[in-house]
């Protein structure tokens, strides 16, 4: 589903230049739980946003899906974005000035859908991770987890084939973190959808099927 | 889409009231003065009552005779002998009305002074121009003819003078120590139809410069063609006419003009004999416009760009979400409309009190400047370019913000 080849990722200023990913070579199959660990700094959201088309690699090959997205317009990335990928992000980056609802409908707005289905698949999302309840409430009037839940209900309303979480449980309490890893491990089972995981915590890692960890920029399992 | 871009602009506007404010301040204040001032302008290029024929009409206002070696120069408005002696024998102009400039008279009443601005006119000024007669009617050839003192007086002057009296057809108005018989009452003219507004029309025979053979005077003409199709005969015409006027001594040109009405006001602004003086108030009033818009532009260029930089991490989330920068673009400048719209709508409320305060204050004599479908029209294209032009560029250094770092904002 995901495949990197020889993957580098330099940051340069005018005096240093700083390798954060170093030739990773990484298989992702269709439908796998895949977690990445490493101490901060290792290079792993950078793994993860390279992944998900956010940033551009310095060097070397990404294939999705079988395509290779290296030469795709701004508009095409887009869509293929909206299409293949959703996001979950540790601090949830919700909008504080729209509703739950609106929040969950965001990445339908970018496609041809009428306000009607949005509204019915955002209802479906919400519904799925259990936040039926708080359509009409605003991001800043729920607690952490459930933040972290409109947030996958964000990521999954659009039926992406991949969802790239960078430590969805990292501002969690354990409770409310597990809570969280269920739902990301039953849509793993019940959707199929493939799931990459940035995390710190070894016992959530454990949880998926094959984990990678990285230090210094370079895969060391 | 565009329903979720309004809740989103309305609650960004909500959250930082007093970049709102403002924002809207600058807008609003902007559109109100531009608003104000086509109000004004419309009310000059179109001032509408009397003079509803303008597509079939020639403004003649002034004469230039000129010693172009010596550099000598005359200007002034014309004599009545000249649009009697010459214009009147033109084919081509079916009716002329000849008036002069206004002139001012003191009446006293009660001990108070009552200031009455009068023209003297021709018969055939009131056939020209379509004055509504409250009461009474005009003069004509034979009270012209027999030098009558009979006058027409303005509504505003009949309120001034003779109070609430019913009516006043056949009372007497008394000014500079003569006394003339009302004949007529009109209806008030703007004070933007300068040529036409007046408290008091008098026949002209009782001018004392009414028998001057000069050229130069103190009377302005509205010729009348019988179609518009007329107007650039009765145009050429009139201009072979006046290069076969006899040159006064000491003078080897003499320049006189007989322009549409546009050209006319124009001409009176900004032109002079050679030139009619349209290129140099459009490039005046644009620049004046273009200045006008640039400095609130250029601001609310900076207080968008922060307002946009703060939600940086928004526009991370709608870019990893699938919104192109295309998309992002549109989005951004779509609430900047909301916004300049929010402005020009309280531009409009703000335009319709100055405009009420103006008239009110009837520093202009009968000015009624209104705000009709032209002023609404240019108001909100106005608007529309104000968002258009505000928006543009802080939406465009938006769109090319990194994604990573957009959310690490």
């Amino acid at each position: 589903m995901i495949r990197l080849k020889n993957i580098e990722k330099v940051y340069r200023t005018a005096t240093v230049e700083t390798l954060a990913i170093n030739r990773i070579n990484l298989d992702i199959a269709r439908g796998e739980f895949l977690s990445i660990m490493g101490p901060s700094g290792c290079g792993k959201s950078t793994l993860l946003n390279i992944m998900g088309l956010l940033d551009e690699p310095s060097k070397g090959d990404i294939k999705i899906d079988d395509q290779d997205i290296r030469s795709f317009s701004d508009k095409k990335l887009a869509n293929f974005r909206n299409e293949k990928l959703g996001f979950i992000f540790q601090s949830y980056h919700l909008i504080n000035d729209l509703q739950v609802l609106d929040n969950v409908e965001l990445p339908l707005l970018y496609r041809n859908s009428s306000a009607k289905e949005r509204k019915a698949l955002a209802t479906e999302a919400l519904e799925k991770v259990g936040l039926s309840n708080r359509l009409k409430h605003f991001p800043t009037q729920l607690s952490g987890g459930q933040r972290q839940r409109v947030a996958i209900a964000r990521a999954i309303v659009g039926r992406p084939q991949i969802i790239l979480a960078d430590e969805p449980t990292g501002n969690l309490d354990s409770a409310m973190g597990n809570e969280i890893m269920e739902i990301l491990i039953n849509l793993n089972k019940n959707e199929g959808t493939t799931i990459v995981m940035v995390t710190h915590d070894e016992s959530m890692a454990h949880k998926t099927h094959r984990l990678v960890r990285l230090f210094d920029g370079s895969q060391v399992q | 889409m565009l329903k979720n871009y309004f809740k989103i602009a309305l609650a960004v506007l909500k959250r930082r009231k007093f970049f709102t404010f403002i924002s809207l301040f600058g807008i609003s204040l902007t559109l109100t003065i531009l608003m104000v001032a086509t109000a004004l302008a419309d009310k000059m290029f179109n001032p509408g009552y009397p003079d509803y024929n303008q597509h079939r009409s020639l403004y003649v206002e002034r004469i230039e005779i000129k010693n172009t070696k010596e550099g000598w120069m005359n200007m002034s408005n014309l004599s009545f002998y000249f649009f009697e002696h010459y214009v009147s024998r033109l084919k081509t102009v079916y009716k002329m009305a000849i008036s002069s400039a206004q002139k001012s008279s003191n009446a006293y009443l009660n001990n108070k002074k009552l200031v009455i601005g009068y023209k003297y006119t021709n018969a055939d000024y009131w056939n020209v121009l379509s004055y509504r007669f409250l009461e009474g009617k005009p003069y004509g050839e034979r009270e012209i003819k027999n030098a009558e003192q009979v006058a027409v007086i303005s509504k505003k002057t009949k309120e001034a003078y003779f109070g609430d009296e019913k009516s006043v057809i056949g009372l007497y108005i008394s000014a500079d120590n003569i006394n003339y018989r009302v004949i007529g009452v009109v209806d008030n003219v703007s004070g933007a139809a300068r040529n036409f507004t007046g408290d008091m029309y008098l026949p002209y025979t009782l001018a004392k410069d009414s028998k001057n053979t000069e050229l130069m005077g103190s009377y302005n003409a509205v010729l009348l063609g019988r179609t518009a199709d007329d107007v650039p005969r009765m145009k050429k015409e009139f201009t072979q006419m006046v290069n076969k006027l006899p040159i006064p001594p000491d003078f080897d040109k003499i320049y006189c003009n007989a322009d549409g009405f546009k050209t006319s006001i124009a001409r009176r602004m900004a032109g002079d004999s050679n030139s009619n003086g349209i290129t140099k108030v459009i490039a005046i009033g644009g620049i004046f416009v273009l200045l006008f818009l640039l400095l609130p532009t250029m601001n609310l260029v900076n207080i968008n760009i922060t307002r946009i930089m703060e939600r940086s991490s928004e526009i991370g989330v709608r870019k990893a979400f699938g919104a192109s920068s295309k998309t992002l673009v549109y989005q951004f400048i779509v609430e900047n409309l909301i916004l300049t719209f929010i402005g020009g709508v309280i531009g409009v409320f703000l335009s319709l009190l100055v405009i009420y305060l103006i008239n009110e204050s009837d520093y202009i004599s009968s000015f009624n400047l209104t705000m009709n479908l032209t002023v609404l029209f240019f108001s909100l294209i106005t608007c529309f370019l104000f968002g258009l032009i505000s928006g543009v560029y802080p939406a465009w250094r938006m769109s090319k913000l990194n994604i990573v770092k957009a959310l690490k904002a």
